[in-house]
């Protein structure tokens, strides 16, 4: 009789914060790409073994907020050649493909550096509808890692007409149809009603949740309000997402508490908060300041809301955003090269080259309102770690931001770099809190896996997937995790040391909540009216996923 | 590399002497892709395509299963095997090669193509670089601000053309996408529209056209500089417009207050602008006409591209490699460099010693510099029909057409993916097939797991 | 032969016939009858005591040279000093090799001369 193909880290200072599990030294047995309890039998051996004496394990990285693929990402990687010419070049080998970096690698260059850095798990966070396909297609190109996107909904037509018409009923049947039909994971609410008044008008958007949208007459407050109780209604996994109006602008953190209050208790995760706590007035830069405080206080006070930062890193990047009219103004602000597009019936989009400067003021304070967030929140279940990438800057700073967030000197000596007028504006300085890997464990995997309602990630107890990454420990914790020992996905090692060692495709994440098959027929009549493509060609079918996982809603359907 | 969505949208089988429906079947003869056609298929023909414009009639109507052999080895008759042998050996022992052409495959496919090259450290290219590649490279300068097509029938009001000819090139323009449709913001279609059109001759799409300009050939930048300079408000010579453009200064200074009074400007430009003296300048000129106009209204460009996949091919290339067109893969990394790596050059410069031509024509449609070299050195051509490229190729594939026999994916102009649905088998490989059977003979030559 | 040195710009580009011809096949009289007529502007055709069906040489910038039948343009659809034909085989002849750094040769608006070089059999 064959025994099973076990697979044994060994000895490894274990962080699983979901199973209470704080660096202990214990084995982790894997099997059939699962975590598994050790055999019964003690004379079974593991075929593979990894010594992870005084190494530590943890649950392989969530990114659950970044834009690695579909239309604006590819639109963003064709736009900046000259950045790639410049950056890091990625030959191919024997066994991974060629790609290219900056700001916006390519699909298999996205893959493998997330894979050697030690993460499992990604989400975009904004694709339209109807360039479902696209995003699909990419990912099958996006090695290592698993996927899913959100999907754009806050300026999308028929959400806007079931509010305009009072009708729910419709709104959460779409919400549910939208999402079957794009395989996509959560709805996703960027610049609500901002989008449309900018297709709109010269320079349109909206100035806080209660204008109104042209032609819908509709608010962002009752989109907020609407998606968010329809999310809940629906138990979608992860609740609604939300990029909040007017982000970027002085004196937004009050459009931000709005939104949160707008929730009126039912979950909902507010974006890259990072941009949007923002203090000061009348779109003047010289009155900005921090104001995560207040911000915080609801969130600690409010465990229906969940945050991920958006952390700003010095130096160049490029934003990309479904957020149309903001693009529009940063291309005004940096003067580079803008690109946007309005999409029929959904969406927006905008992309321009920019750089974030530790002697600019504004800059700085964008980078310590980051830190700040993520040292103020009490529970550290309800913040996640995110660049909102690239837009603040690349994942690939992770292993920098932890090194801010666990060694208070570090971040003080950079803060020193920054003008003195920052200290004025943001509490940085005064906080001497630092993290323990326990709680970066929390908020680069264990946290993300709950708040996206994923049950077999971002822990290590029996049935997880084995999505492992195991460090070497080092002082400098940006040394420790820029490049993990070894990184293993659905049990299989893929990277040893920052070396790919194989390379697999990865499950594609989605829900397929249950909805009232009749209102398809108005959603049928609504679509054949405007949209240029057949209602037949809008729909992605199962061929597109190379490997389809359903997440369950919350109520287990 | 998986096919999963180029077989699992098969079609489905034929009845001898039975009439078969396909409804929702998509064209891909021009960037259009028109994806509302009802297709009559009898016997492995299609007899009817309901809605297809001409060109989209004749292409239907005449792909039917070829006669001909699957596979010829210089000229002669050979078995698939031997022709993927065959083609793999000539990729792996060239010290630059080529691949070009792709618009008419699927992204599928396109893949396959990219991933090979990637492997032989080649050179992959495809006919954007004689199409809107110019564009391309205006649009890494400026940017470029657009919008989906149904987005130009719900809001567009005033449509330009310039240097395009859509009732030539893309007959169901008008009336499905840019002045006929009667959009959620215009309710009364064509009434609620003004249409402009700047050529350097009277086109057949000159009589949809409210406002016809006729400009001097060759002077299209300064033409579209003199928008610019109105837009912005700057004074300029009355008389040098004129002799410079060809048309009155009063002419251009309408159309600007025109422009500025539309509610949603749209701008389609093609091969007019790209082909001629100044090319990636010349869409530069209009792309950043376009991003002024928006300070004073709402205003987008859109390039109406040629063919059915070549958006594709753009998008497959960019997220593979990083660019979307001339990239080079010599140093084992992705460079990109047009005038060097675009294949007109591989070619004309005789740079190129073997290459891979995937359904596209060069020795028809490129300079006798380019053909002339082509034809000294060894080349693999895969198309459904015989060409001039596929008569002088060392292997030749005769494949199955895209939409028609096979399924897969192909973008339309606007970047949105539409799905094919092809109406009957065909005994020919796919250019999928082909090209997955090559990679795996490439990569077992080269020691790739 | 009377041959005439008058410089006229070229501008092939897209029409249905031969957009058509290439479904039908590149081979066939359709295409074949697209990409081989040279568009001529009815007041050039006068001036210069040409007639349709008549065979000319284009030679261009760089020496390039066709040879090709010219028909009437209709009406005013071509502007006089201005020579069109579909896109194919004959026009891409015209072009050069230099791409000027673009990728993209020359395709429209070429410098050439006309000679004529055989009158139509009537």
């Amino acid at each position: 009789m064959t025994s099973p193909d076990y697979t044994k880290i060994s000895q490894g200072i274990v962080y699983d914060p979901r199973n209470g599990i704080d660096g202990e030294i214990r084995d982790i047995w894997i099997l059939d790409g699962r975590v598994v309890d050790a055999p019964a039998d003690p004379s079974v051996r593991a075929s593979k073994t990894i010594d992870a004496s005084g190494l530590v394990v943890m649950p392989g990285g969530i990114d659950m907020h970044c834009h690695i693929a579909g239309p604006k990402v590819n639109v963003a990687r064709k736009m900046r050649p000259e950045e790639k010419r410049r950056g890091e070049q990625m030959p191919r080998t024997n066994i991974t493909h060629s790609g290219s970096m900056g700001s916006v690698p390519s699909t298999f260059a996205t893959g493998y550096k997330y894979a050697a850095l030690g993460y499992t798990t990604a989400f975009d966070a904004a694709i339209p509808p109807i360039a479902a396909r696209h995003a699909h297609e990419e990912f099958e190109d996006t090695p290592c890692i698993d996927k899913g996107f959100y999907v754009l909904m806050g300026n999308n037509h028929y959400v806007m007409q079931s509010l305009m018409n009072n009708e729910p009923h419709k709104l959460k049947a779409f919400i549910a149809w939208l999402l079957t039909s794009t395989k996509g994971f959560a709805p996703k609410l960027v610049n609500p009603g901002g989008v449309e008044v900018w297709k709109s008008k010269q320079a349109g958007n909206v100035s806080g949740l209660d204008t109104k949208v042209d032609h819908f007459g509709v608010t962002p407050r009752q989109i907020i309000c609407g998606v968010a109780q329809a999310a809940a209604e629906l138990a979608l996994p992860h609740p609604v997402h939300i990029h909040c109006n007017n982000l970027g602008m002085p004196g937004n953190w009050e459009t931000t508490l709005e939104t949160m209050r707008a929730l009126n208790g039912y979950r909902g995760h507010i974006t890259h908060i990072q941009f949007h706590s923002y203090g000061g007035g009348n779109g003047d830069e010289n009155t900005f300041n921090s104001k995560v405080i207040p911000l915080v206080e609801y969130v600690n006070s409010h465990p229906n809301i969940t945050v991920d930062v958006g952390q700003v890193l010095f130096g160049e990047t490029t934003s990309m955003t479904g957020d149309g009219p903001l693009g529009y103004f940063l291309s005004k602000v940096y003067g580079g090269k803008w690109f946007s597009s309005d999409t029929e019936m959904e969406s927006g989009c905008g992309i321009t080259p920019i750089k974030y400067r530790n002697k600019s003021l504004v800059h700085a304070l964008q980078w310590a309102i980051g830190l700040e967030w993520y040292l103020l929140v009490k529970d550290p279940w309800q913040v996640v770690m995110s660049t909102d990438h690239p837009n603040g800057g690349s994942f690939l700073a992770y292993p920098q931001i932890i090194r801010f967030l666990m060694d208070k000197t570090y971040r003080r000596d950079v803060l020193k770099t920054c003008p003195p007028a920052i200290l004025e504006r943001s509490t940085l300085w005064e906080i001497d809190r630092e993290y323990t890997l326990n709680e970066i464990a929390i908020i680069t995997r264990a946290g993300p896996a709950r708040i996206l309602g994923l049950n077999n990630k971002g822990h290590l107890g029996v049935g997880a997937d084995a999505d492992i990454t195991i460090y070497t420990p080092h002082e400098n914790k940006e040394v420790m995790f820029e490049m993990p020992r070894v990184v293993i996905k659905s049990g299989r090692v893929l990277v040893e040391q920052g070396e790919i060692r194989e390379t697999l495709i990865g499950k594609t994440l989605h829900v397929q909540p249950n909805y009232d098959l009749d209102v398809e027929t108005d959603i049928q009549e609504w679509f054949e009216k405007y949209y240029s493509i057949s209602w037949r060609n809008y729909p992605v079918d199962l061929s597109y996923l190379y490997e389809s996982c359903v997440i369950p809603t919350r109520r287990g359907s | 590399m998986t096919s999963g969505s180029t077989q699992a949208h098969a079609p489905t089988p034929t009845i001898p002497g039975e009439l078969k429906v396909i409804h929702d079947a998509t064209c891909t003869f021009c960037g259009c892709v028109c994806d509302d056609i009802e297709l009559t298929v009898k016997d492995n023909h299609i007899i009817e395509a309901k809605r297809a414009c001409a060109l989209g009639k004749s292409w239907f109507l005449n792909h039917s299963v070829e006669d001909r052999p699957s596979c010829t080895i210089d000229g002669n008759p050979a078995s698939l095997e031997q022709g993927y042998d065959r083609a793999a050996q000539i990729l792996t022992t060239g010290k630059y090669p080529i691949c070009y052409g792709l618009s008419d495959s699927p992204c599928e496919a396109q893949r396959v193509a990219v991933s090979i090259v990637d492997w032989i450290n080649g050179t992959i290219d495809t006919t954007t670089s004689v199409c809107h590649g110019p564009s391309g490279m205006a649009f890494q300068g400026v940017g470029e601000v657009t919008c989906s097509l149904g987005e130009v029938a719900n809001r567009g009001d005033m449509i330009l053309f310039w240097g395009s000819n859509p009732a030539e090139s893309h007959p169901r323009h008008f009336t499905k996408y840019s002045l006929m449709p009667k959009g959620m913001f215009l309710p009364n279609g064509r009434k609620d529209r003004t249409c402009v059109i700047v050529d350097v001759r009277r086109t057949k799409s000159a009589k949809a056209a409210d406002i016809f300009i006729q400009i001097k050939p060759k002077k299209d930048f300064e033409a579209l500089w003199t928008l610019r300079a109105l837009a912005k408000g700057i004074e300029l010579d009355p008389d040098l417009v004129h002799r410079e453009t060809g048309v009155e200064f009063s002419v251009w200074s309408d159309l600007m207050d025109r422009m500025k009074a539309c509610k949603f400007g749209v701008i389609f430009f093609g091969m007019g602008l790209t082909m001629t003296r100044g090319k990636h300048v010349n869409s530069e000129a209009l792309l950043a006409l376009t991003r002024d106009m928006n300070a004073h209204t709402r205003f987008v460009a859109k390039p109406n591209r040629g063919h059915g996949n070549v958006t594709g091919a753009d998008n497959v290339v960019s997220w593979r490699t990083g660019y979307p067109f001339g990239v080079n893969h010599a140093r084992g990394y992705p460079r990109f460099n047009p005038g060097e790596y675009t294949t007109s050059d591989t070619l004309a410069n005789r740079e190129a010693d073997c290459a891979m031509m995937i359904a596209c024509d060069p020795m028809a449609n490129f300079s006798q510099p380019a053909r002339e070299h082509l034809a000294t050195i060894p080349y693999i051509a895969l198309d459904t029909k015989e060409t001039p490229t596929t008569r002088s190729a060392a292997v030749a594939f005769a494949v199955a057409t895209y939409g028609i026999n096979t399924g897969g994916t192909v973008y339309r102009m606007d970047d949105v993916p539409i799905p094919l649905r092809p109406a009957f088998a065909s005994p020919h490989p796919s250019d999928y097939d082909v090209l997955t059977a090559i990679e795996l003979r490439v990569k077992k030559i080269l020691g790739i797991t | 032969m009377l041959p005439m040195s008058e410089t006229f710009i070229l501008i092939p580009g897209r029409t249905t016939d031969q957009g058509c011809g290439v479904s039908e096949g590149k081979f066939n009289d359709r295409y074949q009858k697209a990409i081989n007529a040279l568009q001529v502007a009815p007041g050039d055709m006068t001036r210069l005591g040409l007639t349709e069906g008549d065979r000319v040489r284009l030679t261009g910038e760089e020496g390039q040279t066709v040879e090709v039948c010219i028909t009437a343009a209709k009406k005013d659809e071509l502007p006089e000093g201005l020579l069109f034909i579909a896109y194919g085989d004959i026009s891409s002849r015209m072009m050069t090799g230099d791409t000027h750094g673009s990728g993209m040769p020359t395709s429209k608006g070429m410098e050439v001369t006309m000679e004529l070089i055989q009158k139509v059999v009537a």
